[in-house]
Parts: C-alpha cells; structure tokens; sequence
C-alpha cells in the first residue's frame, strides 16, 4: 500500500506549465490562424479616447495640452475614496476592502495648469462649446445619432485618478458604424469626457497623481464587440483613429490617444485591458488575454473534478516565524528584517494550479500576486509557493511548511509576507481569488505591460456608477445647430481609401497618410495641377523620410508644403524641386522660398539654357570616353549625370532627357 | 394618485401621453436623428418641456427632442424604490453617548442612481450603515427635528433646537452635534451660544461641502470628527467643526461667534475671524489651540435662553447709500439695524440725520465692520465721533452676521436702551474679544517666495 505522501513530493513546475500551455493549446500570436481564434471563440471591442484640441479644459478655464515634470509643483492635496453605497444599498465587497486597505492619494499641483475645480472645491463651469463643438462633429462623422440635449453624467472612479471620485462624461451620439475593409463594425456610443490624472507612482499605501492632463477634453468612441481576431480588433482601432484625426480637431503625440480594448473567450467574461497607447500592441495583448481566460476555463475544469463543493471550498493559513519553523527560502529571510509578518497558506487541491499556464512567462501564481499589490496593497514581490517559477521553496521548506499546515499530497502550499495591518485583506483577497477560480473568469480590467501580457488591475465596476451631475444643467441641440455642423464635417475614411487608389498612391503611404491626415494636402495639390501619384508618394515617402532624419521647426505646417507648391507653380518650377526643399522648409518654414533655392546654391534656367549646353558636353564625352564602342546609351546617362542638378526644377528630366537623346541620333 | 408623468409639462407632456408612455417606461423612440432606446426618466421641474429624458443601457442619460420624435413604443415598465439599508447601531459600554440633532442638511445620504436624487441618510442604522467607523467613537442616537434648507434656518429654528438641546442635557447626553447645511451654519451657531448659555457638554454644528453621494466628500470625515469632538473633548462650548485644510488630514473647531463661511465652495472653507480656532480634530482626538476655553462638567446646570426679535436687519454700507434706505427700515418697524461701515467703521454724511431720525424713534443702531477683521474705531475721525453722538454704537470687533444674531436675541428679552447696550457689549463667548492676537489675521498672497515655499511643503 502507498504511504500517504505530502506535497513535497519531486513535481516539477516548469514542466507543469509547459504542459498545461500545451493543453489549452497555446500558439503565439505571429503562429495563430483564423481558426485558433475560432476555436477559442475570440472577440473583441474597443473604446478609444481622444483628447480633442481646445485651448482649454473641458469644465474650467484652466489651459490644457501644458504638462509638467513630476517634481514641478507648487502645492499637494491628499484625499481618501469612499465607495458610497450602491443602488442595492450595499458597499461593493472589493470596494470596501480596498477602502479598508486604504490608500493616502496625494495630488501634485501646479498652478498654470490647475485651478479650484480639479480638485473638486469648485463646481463645474459651463462645458466648453469648442470641445462640444469638435466632438459632435467627430460623432457627426461616426454616423451616430444624436441625442437631442446632452446630459451631464458622474461615472465613478475609486482609484483617486479624479479628486471628485468621479469623471464627468456625457453621450452625444449612440449606435453609428465604421467600414473596415471586410466588414462594418457598430459603434455603441461616443461620449465627450475630462481626462483624469496621471500617475507618478502607487507603492504600498501611498499613490501620487499629478493634475496636469487632469480635466482636458477627450471623446470616446465605443464600438460594439464584433472584431473576431486581433487584426480586425487592430483595424478598427487605426479607422477610429484616422477618422477622429481627419477632422484635424484633435490632439497628437504621447498619450493624446489610447485605447481600452475589452476581450472575452468562448465560456470567458469580458474583461477590458486600460490604456494601450499603441494600437500595435493591441494585438498581442488582446491575443494573450483571450488565451488567459481559456486557460483559466481550463483551470475551473480541473479544479472541478477535484473538487465537488466549491462553495465550502477555503484556504488554510497560520501565522509562522520561518527562523523557527527554519524556512531558508532567500526571498522570504529578506522580508522578515522590515518586520514583516509571514503567513504560511494551504490552498486544499490547488496541486498542478498554481503553475498552470496563464499568459506567456506566468502563471495562476501571479494572479494571486496581482492581487495581494492591488487589493491589499503588498509590493511584490509578496509569494513564493511550492509552484513558484523562480524561486519555488525547496523539499526542506515545503516538509517542514506541510507538518505545519497539515497539508496533504493535493495540496498547494503558499508563503506570503506584508505588515500585520494588511495581513486579514492579503488573505480575504486569496481566498475571494481561489473562490473565483470554481467560476472561471473574473470580471476585472487589466493593465497592459510592453511584453503583450497584462496585470489584474481592479475589479470591473458594477453599472451602478454612473448617475446624473446635479451641478450642471442639461444642453440643448438644437436641429439647426446639429445641421449648420454637418456641413463641415471632413470626408469618410473609407472614402478617402478609395480616393487614394483612384489617385494610384503606392498603398505601401496610406497609413502616414491618414493616420497625419494629409489626404486634405493631397487634394490642395492636386488642385494646383500637381498629380495625385506624385503628391501621395512626396508626402508618404519624402515628408516621411524627413521627419524622421530631421527634427521639425515649432512653426512648420503642412500649409507651408502647399505654399510651396504654388510657390513653384508661379515660378513656372518644376514640382520635383519641391524634394530638394523639403529638408530646409521643414526646418526653417519662415524662410521665404527664394532664399530656400538659394541656400540649395539653385539657379533659375529657361528650357532654351539648359539645352544649350549638350553638344558641348558631348563633344566633352567623347573626348573622355574609354572606348569608341561606348553606346550612346552610355553618353546620355553622362550628359544626364552632369545636367541633372541643374535641371531638377527648370525642366522635367524626361523632357531633357529626350532632347539629349534627339542631339544623340542626330550625331550618329 | 400615481403620478406617471413625473415633472414632465407642456409638450414634452403632452407627447409622452399621445405615445402612452410613462416614467420608468422602457421605450424605442424613433426620431428623426435616428432609433433610441432606454428607460423615460423623470425630468426636472426647471427644466424645459422639449425633451424626453432617457436612461439608455450603458448608464448614460440622454434628452431625446421631442420635435424630432415620429414613433414612441413603450415595451416594458419597471419602477424602483429604494431606501438605505438599516443596520443597528451597535453599542459599545464605556463609549460616550452623542446626540445627532438633525434641522435639514444631508450630512450622509445616497444617490438615487437613476434620478440623482440624494437620499438622506439619517437614523442611527442608516448613517450606521454608511460611516461604520462612527460605531469606534460613540454610541449614536438622532432625532429629526425639521427638515429645511440651510437658507430657511431661522428664530424658529434656533428656539426650538435650543429647548431640545436643554433637553438632552438634562437628560445626561455626554454631546451633541448638530447637522445643519453650510450656508447658514455660522448665523446658528452664533444663535446657539447666546441661546444655550453654561452648557456642560460639547456642542458641535457639523456639515458637508462636498454631498456624500461622491466618493471624495468631506462628509464622512465631518461627522467622524464632530462626533470625536462632541464625545470626547474637554471643550463645552457651542463649535463649528468641519475641515481645516481641504485636504482629508483634520478638521478645525470654531468659536460659534466667531466663525464665518470665507469661500463659495471650498472644502475649508469656515474660518475663525480675528482669532485662532479652539482646536483640531482628527480621528486621533481633540488637540486643544487655544488655552481658555469652558471645560466639560459632570453637572447639568444649562440655562436655555430661547428668545429672538424679528425686526432687526442688517445694512451693508456702499458709497453713495441714499438715507431713504434708513428711513423706510425705520417705518417698516424694524427695531435693529446693524451696520456694516467702511473701515473703521463709517458710513457718509447724508446719512446722518436719517440715523439721527432712527434713534429719536427708538431704533437700536450698532456699528460692525465689512472688513470682517479689526475693530470699529469710531473715535480717530471727528465724523465717527459725530456718528456716536447720533446713536450709533460701536461693537467693537464683533462680525456683523453675529452682531445681528445677538441683537434679534437681545431684543427679543428686552427694549430698554441701557439695557440693550449692556448686552449687546458685554460678551458671552467671545464676540468681542478683548484683543486681537498678531495670528489672528492670515490672509498670505500667492507669488511671494516664502508663502510659496510655505504652501508646498506644509499646506496640504
Ligand atoms: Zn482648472
């Protein structure tokens, strides 16, 4: 008969996670096919945010787009959330805990960006008409419908991110469509909302905002979850962005655009990654949050074939001094010298869990530990476990911990450490995790990490948080208002893909094209005689390859391009001369265009001038040449070589070049 | 009769009856900006009667136009009640027994999500419910004794909190704090103090600038504080407590005479004019600023004082003021008139002889400040002098809404001239102070170095 052993006994976590990826048949993004995210039942939304460009924040009169340093402040606020009681009468569970764990938010303030109202001791001013303005046209361009009087909403944030506890967000338009390339996706909804804080750091107890960003107008369009695969989740995304950005009302660079993307399996839950500033990441991580909840559906099968009643199902712990019980795990001994408490936890049948694969690198292990950083506040990191991919505690460890625990072979033993205060939320938090576990996936949002992984970040909030601003009045639209701003609004994105190929622009240009919203350029120079190849390819490779190699004037615009053109038009110059000047007028827009050509040592010939030269210099070639046998084609390329600088802009080179080959056969 | 049609007129009325549909209503509205669906909420009575309010299923409000509608269908009704949840208070042996006393003002509530409408929370389970932490400080009892609006405060109100304040004294209550909205709460608190004379025990005004319906109000905090203050401390005065910086670190305890509301909206907004606050207050307990203050007394030997003439009014002068303003208050009846003087306390020469007409009739006239700090010093002019030999009778440093508050109360036991002067000058919490301490007025600038310096690392 078999001893009854401990679980202790050789097992093998690596090979356990190894295995368990296989299992839920994990492939990586770059391998996967239409038919692994069939399979997994993937789908997908998004909600993208975009900061509109106003002069000033949306509720006060505070200037937006002026960010500071975090250490560039002039005085600090700390405030406390405190979940107010829910439409049912009751404190949302994690909610409270979180309240219990309390954090002290400090908000860092300077004054040119910052007033009374950030920081909730002012109520709202009036919104501001040109960020209404812009975003109703951009709703207008969404093909929403649009409400008849625009109703103030609180949507409640327990983070700190928004002193008030809440953001002010109000809908302008409900279900419009955009047309992707193989398919019309339908938007829910787009809102105009302040933007919250940013964070400077959140350690321990302790989380830092600066006020900054705080307040500034942001749209956010919501589409319906109807992208099946990342790329068509990724496509939506750029045909937002390029269609918020058409309108050129909007903000660009860091942070003025970031989109939430919400994911679910087959079986899963919808759970929405925060913040992705780049759209390219949104692939990767939609991928590997689909995959994490199929293997969490994994996970709740084998958990459920050990286990017949979840619901009595709870975690043994003791309190241990790991000198005495003589743990020598090196990562538990450094904690105990701050005098942190170390509790030792029996999770009854969570054997093989713990190491299970959840996103590429990790494992259920860190979902426990996400939560014991967020919930109760412990810095990681804050567990180890008979499991741990790095340093899992040893035969030694484990037999001493199990006599302890009176843990059997089934069993997952786990270490975790943090101040005696934050002990009772750490285990409420991995007893409500390993409850979860029966259930499957935990309705959360997730923080993205640049290896296309995510961290838990809160529980997802209830619908319960939204309720009407009692300090601001609702707005009317009036139907000639709404019908004066649909005159305005810029051409459809997909019409501007079609415009382009009309145009027979390389494809290879189309997103720099739409994505700095030049197509508008191209039309400008079009209507100065200029073909549309030509403008596409200038800006789409020339314009590009300069911004890349060149750091750009404060003053530049794309309007001086457009200058440029006519200017070349009115000098009867050649449109290629406008490659040479690029590089100087990116740098230097206030230089007026002759000084531009002189600074390129450029002089200005008739047609008649540049021809003079040829017999001479093919007299020249013959002089030079090596052999006799030389083909003319070898003349003209000389005479070209030697005419070409001069040429670009007095005369098109296919122009000369013919009349170099006309003097050629006349030779001959 | 049920109203299904909550706060919706005219035609936006008119419209919802034509479609037969109701408040709480779910609907599909066709219109012509496009189809929308949701729940047809009550609207708010001051808002016009072009639009349909509609909760739609992401949470969101939306007005729908009534003259873009074409169709409207009701598909299903589904209306709500809801109330705080009402736990019992638990009570703890050994923990000082504090009364809540409430006049009105919501110091906790929650929202009726769907309309925004803020349900107060009151009775000892309910704000038991919703500030647990209050269960560590005290064992909480209230009474409701009105319910109005901060601005409606007013004789009535006072007499009648007085005499119940009486009450609970004698009955043993160790403290009681009162709920009360902001605006008016310094006009109460002033009330309180010549009305509820010798109190043994604590008395705290309390309330909110933030409503507790949002996550960041300073509500929570408010009530834990006053009910510390009101349980705890040694002070057994009439106070006003609420924060003293707008972060969340501690509250102040302020003077019922001297205290005054300084900022439309701020969080910080009640200062004490002219002196320092009695004390801080922060879940820790009360640390006393001043030294001389009324100490706490096992005995119940209150007196209630629960008298008030309405005919007093106050009169804030400007440049220009034409003395018909005198002479109307005059023959309107009113008995009192406090004036609110440039500087030092002046007011300009034509109003002389409708000053002088107003004594003759037997009008009390008190000069105050609208400097708000400092003294009236009628004295440095000849035209003050010339005032003081009209009637006019200087208040030294006593704040103008406070001299008012005290001359209703005197006027309301006795008409005699000396009589009246006597009260009115002789101070029964500090109204008129004997000096004016050098930290008494703070008003720092922004800009200057040092301020700044000061504000960043210490004003949080
Ligand atoms: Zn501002």
């Amino acid at each position: 008969m078999k001893k009854s052993s401990s679980p202790t006994k050789k097992f093998d976590p690596h090979k356990n996670y190894q295995s368990t990826m296989k299992s839920i048949g994990y492939v990586g993004r770059k391998k996967a096919k239409p038919e692994d995210y069939k399979r997994i039942g993937f789908k997908s939304g998004l909600e993208v945010h975009q900061q509109i460009k106003t002069k000033k924040k949306l509720f006060c009169r505070c200037p937006a787009g002026i960010f500071h340093d975090s250490n560039d402040y002039h005085a600090e606020i700390i405030r406390h959330m405190r979940p107010t009681l829910s439409e049912m009468g009751e404190y949302d569970g994690t909610a409270l805990m979180e309240f219990k764990t309390r954090k002290d938010i400090t908000y860092r303030i300077h004054n040119q960006t910052t007033c009374t109202y950030e920081i909730d001791d002012t109520p709202p001013f009036p919104i501001n008409r040109e960020a209404l303005e812009y975003a109703l046209e951009i709703s207008l361009l969404s093909k929403l419908n649009i409400v008849g009087e625009v109703h103030i909403t609180r949507k409640q944030y327990l983070d700190g991110s928004i002193p008030t506890g809440f953001q002010r967000t109000a809908i302008l338009g409900v279900e419009g469509s955009i047309q992707l390339k193989n398919k019309k996706v339908g938007l829910i909804q787009l809102s105009i909302e302040e933007d919250s804080c940013r964070e400077i750091s959140d350690i321990g107890h302790q989380r830092i905002y600066k006020t900054d960003r705080l307040g500034m107008p942001l749209i956010e369009t919501v589409t319906h979850p109807e992208c099946f695969t990342p790329d068509e989740l990724r496509e939506a995304g750029e045909y937002i962005r390029f269609l918020n950005r058409s309108t050129g009302k909007v903000r660009t660079g860091m942070g003025a655009a970031r989109q939430d993307t919400n994911v679910s399996c087959e079986g899963g839950t919808r759970v929405e990654i925060k913040g992705v500033s780049h759209l390219k990441w949104i692939p990767e991580l939609s991928h590997n949050e689909c995959f994490r909840q199929w293997a969490l559906l994994n996970i709740r099968k084998l958990l459920l074939e050990k286990v017949k009643t979840p619901a009595k199902w709870e975690l043994k712990h003791v309190t241990i001094d790991p000198r005495e019980v003589g743990i020598e795990n090196e990562l538990v001994v450094s904690y105990l010298d701050e005098g942190y408490k170390v509790v030792a936890i029996c999770l009854p049948q969570f054997k093989g869990i713990l190491s299970h694969f959840t996103q590429p690198g990790k494992c259920f292990a860190n979902e426990l530990s996400d939560r014991l950083k967020v919930i109760a506040g412990i810095e990681k990191p804050n567990i180890t476990s008979s499991e741990d991919l790095d340093i899992p505690l040893d035969t030694k460890d484990l037999d001493a911990l199990s006599r302890t625990l009176n843990a059997s072979e089934d069993d997952a033993i786990v270490l975790i450490w943090g101040i005696e205060s934050d002990i009772p939320t750490a285990l409420e938090a991995i007893q409500e995790r390993c409850i979860m576990a029966f259930e499957g996936v935990p309705r959360e949002t997730r923080r993205p990490m640049a290896d296309g992984t995510t961290l838990f970040e809160r529980v997802l909030p209830g619908a319960d948080r939204m309720y009407p601003d009692t300090d601001s009045a609702p707005i009317p639209l009036e139907q000639s208002y709404i019908h004066n701003l649909s005159k305005n609004i810029p051409m459809d994105i997909a019409d501007r893909y079609r415009q382009m190929k009309d145009w027979n622009i390389p494809s290879d240009t189309y997103t720099y094209l739409l994505k700095k919203n030049l197509v508008p350029v191209i039309e400008q120079l079009v209507k100065l005689g200029v073909s549309g190849r030509f403008a596409g390819t200038f800006l789409g490779h020339k314009l590009k390859y300069v911004e890349g190699k060149i750091e750009k004037h404060n003053d530049f615009t794309y309007n001086r391009i457009v200058e440029m053109f006519e200017f070349l038009n009115t000098q009867k110059l050649q449109p290629s001369l406008a490659k040479l000047m690029l590089p100087t007028i990116y740098q230097h827009p206030n230089m007026d265009f002759n000084s531009v050509l002189t600074s390129l040592s450029f002089k200005h010939r008739t047609k008649d001038e540049m021809l003079a030269p040829i017999d001479y210099l093919l007299e020249k070639f013959r002089e030079i040449r090596v052999s006799k046998s030389d083909s003319p084609k070898i003349a003209l390329n000389w005479v070209m070589g030697q005419l070409n600088r001069q040429a670009l802009g007095n005369v098109d080179l296919k122009d000369l070049q013919k009349s170099i080959e006309k003097k050629l056969a006349k030779q001959a | 009769m049920e109203d299904f049609f909550q706060g919706y007129k005219g035609k936006a009325l008119e419209v919802l009856k034509k479609y037969n549909v109701r408040v709480w209503g779910k609907a599909v509205i066709e219109t012509s900006r496009g189809e929308f669906k949701g729940t047809v909420l009550p609207r708010s009575e001051n808002d016009d009667d072009q639009h349909i309010v509609l909760k739609i299923e992401t949470g969101y409000n939306i007005g729908i136009d009534i003259v873009t509608i074409k169709r409207m269908k009701e598909t299903g009704y589904f209306k709500a009640t809801y109330k705080i949840p009402e736990k019992e208070f638990p009570v703890t042996p050994n923990l000082p027994k504090v009364k809540l006393l409430g006049t009105g003002g919501t110091i906790a509530s929650r929202l009726d999500y769907r309309t925004g409408a803020v349900i107060p929370a009151f009775s000892p389970g309910e704000l038991y419910g919703a500030v647990p932490e209050l269960a560590d400080i005290c064992n909480l009892t209230t009474e409701k004794l009105f319910a109005v609006f901060s601005e409606n405060m007013g004789p009535e109100q006072y007499k009648a909190l007085a005499i119940a304040i009486g009450k609970e004294i004698e009955n043993g209550i160790d403290g009681i704090i009162i709920g009360h909205g902001t605006d008016t709460l310094s006009h109460t608190a002033a009330a309180l103090t010549f009305m509820v004379q010798n109190s043994p025990v604590p008395i705290i005004l309390v309330g909110s600038q933030r409503s507790s319906d949002r996550p960041s109000s300073d509500a929570a905090l408010n009530l834990m504080h006053a009910t510390t203050a009101a349980g705890h401390s040694d002070i057994a005065e009439v106070m006003v407590c609420m924060f003293g910086p707008t972060s969340d670190e501690y509250g102040f305890l302020h003077r019922g005479t001297r205290v005054r509301k300084m900022h439309s909206s701020y969080r910080s907004t009640f200062r004490t004019i002219g002196d320092t606050p009695i004390a801080t207050v922060s879940r820790k307990g009360v640390v006393p600023i001043k030294e001389e203050y009324n100490h706490r007394r096992k005995d119940r030997k209150v007196k209630i004082l629960p008298f008030f003439e309405e005919k007093v009014t106050i009169v804030y002068y400007y440049p220009n003021m034409q003395p018909d303003i005198i002479d109307s208050l005059v023959e309107s009846g009113y008995k009192g008139i406090i004036i609110a003087g440039t500087g030092l306390g002046h007011i300009n020469k034509p109003l002389y002889p409708a000053i002088e007409r107003a004594y003759k009739k037997g009008v009390h006239v008190f000069m105050t400040v609208q400097t708000l700090w400092g003294f009236v010093h009628m004295y440095v002019y000849d035209t003050g002098r010339d005032l003081m030999a009209k009637g006019i009778i200087p208040l030294e440093n006593m704040i103008p809404e406070t001299a008012y508050i005290k001359l209703g109360w005197v006027l309301g036991q006795t008409n005699d001239r000396e009589e009246v002067k006597r009260l009115m000058l002789k101070p029964i919490n500090d109204e008129i102070t004997q000096r004016e301490p050098y930290n008494g007025y703070l008003i720092y600038q922004g800009g200057v170095p040092e301020v700044e310096a000061f504000i960043r690392r210490f004003r949080k």
